[in-house]
């Protein structure tokens, strides 16, 4: 068992050492991936995981991949993506030119929805998506548009539920086991690494999506990464968080108006 | 306030298939307001059943919340994990959602949120499991009995599906077998 006290001891080890910060991540969270890291590499205690953590500089890449969580699928919450492609898609279709950023992006799911949510708007061409994330491996993906072949099932029955009317597989050819997507739809995509507890705001954007990802942050970390959106989002642009997540106690929510049932807000001032 | 946290009794109640009724008939019947908080874990079809929570609340005189990201938690609610996230105590006594991978195929997962309530709230925890058809719970009642908690299992022969409540019983991971009349009580002898 792993007490907070000698979970922040670890991780303000790792920060010194190798610079990542998870000092300001949810301890709840986090303590039981340590344990599962620990199960599965078979460290009998957090001793010998601290042994080959700061013994061995090679094995910290898979330490942060496994710390981070890197779960995601294509039209999560269908009833977002239909309050994006009713609400939100029609006031970036004005702009000359659009700008989005996927904040915590991981494999790229997320990305392909918006993707075709563009594409069916016809504005995908005059758009760049951006994509980051902390883990470089999880970028290499989005890239490539691969997604796993057995999920696109589920992934077709939340396209239709979130008010998609084409053939979704006319999207994506399959390739031994993985679907990949059109490459139309890949090219306007950008990514990078990018640190939210770390970096600071890089463009302004019309639309950022950042679901699922403060919710392994404590509260203090959540208002930095609130107030980067905010000063990285043009007026009248759009912020869209997790179906459980909110700014509803943040600074940045006078600043901002809901736009729905969803977690979706658009920016006032 | 630090003083009231220590105090804080946590009662979490896991189930899935069948437990349902289960809950529409024991919660309505808790003598409101309570002095402790009541958590329930269940495995939910994400978006199916997104009605739970005013379901719930209209056969209920205490106060039901379906959990947020960081709410903090208070005597005298009952609390409800949504679907599709994983439900973890963070310090301080607030909740912590993740959306890793299922367990159990289940998210949330009884386990997960068991064996975080027992660190959280040690001998001031009640883990109750309820009718289900797998073995999700079993471990989480571990963890509350080893942590010093009190681990209640509906009677099998009770629950629509007994395969959950007597996968705890049959490890031996379990204080108390209790009929459905006998956790109406339990519950309102808790003070």
């Amino acid at each position: 068992m792993i007490s907070d006290q000698e979970l922040n001891i670890l991780l303000e080890d790792i920060y010194r050492h190798y610079g990542y910060d998870f000092i300001g991540y949810s301890k709840a969270s986090l303590i039981r991936r340590v344990k599962r890291i620990c199960n599965m590499d078979k460290f009998g205690n957090l001793t010998e995981l601290r042994h080959r953590l700061f013994e061995d500089d090679s094995y910290v890449k898979r330490f942060i991949e496994e710390l981070t969580v890197n779960v995601t699928e294509m039209f999560r919450d269908p009833s977002f993506y239909r309050a994006l492609r009713q609400e939100v898609i029609p006031a970036l279709a004005t702009k000359p030119f659009i700008r989005i950023w996927h904040a915590g992006c991981s494999t790229g799911e997320e990305i392909f929805s918006m993707a075709i949510l563009l594409e069916e708007a016809n504005i995908l061409d005059k758009a760049l998506i951006y994509g980051t994330d902390l883990n470089a491996t999880v970028l290499e993906n989005v890239k490539r548009g691969m997604v796993p072949l057995d999920q696109m099932k589920k992934y077709s029955e939340n396209y239709i539920a979130s008010g998609g009317q084409q053939d979704f597989s006319s999207y994506y050819t399959a390739h031994y086991g993985q679907a990949k997507l059109l490459s139309r739809l890949t090219d306007k995509v950008i990514i990078s690494t990018h640190n939210l507890v770390s970096d600071s705001s890089f463009n302004e954007f019309d639309l950022i999506i950042c679901r699922n990802v403060l919710i392994y942050f404590n509260k203090d970390l959540q208002e930095r990464v609130l107030q980067l959106f905010e000063s990285s989002i043009s007026t009248l642009g759009f912020l869209a968080l997790g179906s459980k997540e909110t700014i509803r106690f943040s600074a940045i929510d006078g600043n901002f108006r809901k736009l729905n049932q969803e977690k979706i807000w658009r920016k006032t001032k | 306030m630090e003083k009231n946290e220590i105090r804080s009794k946590l009662v979490v109640i896991g189930g899935s298939a069948g437990s349902l009724p289960f809950l529409f008939e024991v919660l309505p019947r808790i003598y409101s307001p309570i002095q402790f908080s009541i958590l329930i874990v269940l495995h939910r079809m994400a978006g199916t059943d997104s009605n739970l929570e005013a379901l719930l609340r209209s056969k209920c005189s205490i106060p039901i919340i379906e959990v947020e990201d960081k709410l903090p938690l208070q005597d005298g609610y009952i609390y409800l994990a949504p679907a599709d996230y994983h439900l973890l105590i963070e310090e301080g006594r607030s909740f912590a959602l993740d959306d890793d991978e299922k367990i159990h195929f289940s998210r949330p997962c009884i386990d997960v949120t068991f064996q975080s309530v027992a660190q959280a709230y040690g001998s001031r925890a009640t883990g109750i499991l309820l009718s289900g058809a797998n073995e999700d719970g079993t471990l989480g009642m571990a963890s509350i009995r080893k942590y010093g908690g009190l681990a209640i299992v509906q009677n099998p022969a009770s629950a629509q599906m007994p395969v959950m409540p007597q996968s705890a019983i049959d490890l031996g991971h379990y204080d108390r077998i209790l009929g459905i009349e006998q956790i109406v009580s339990f519950l309102n002898e808790q003070v």
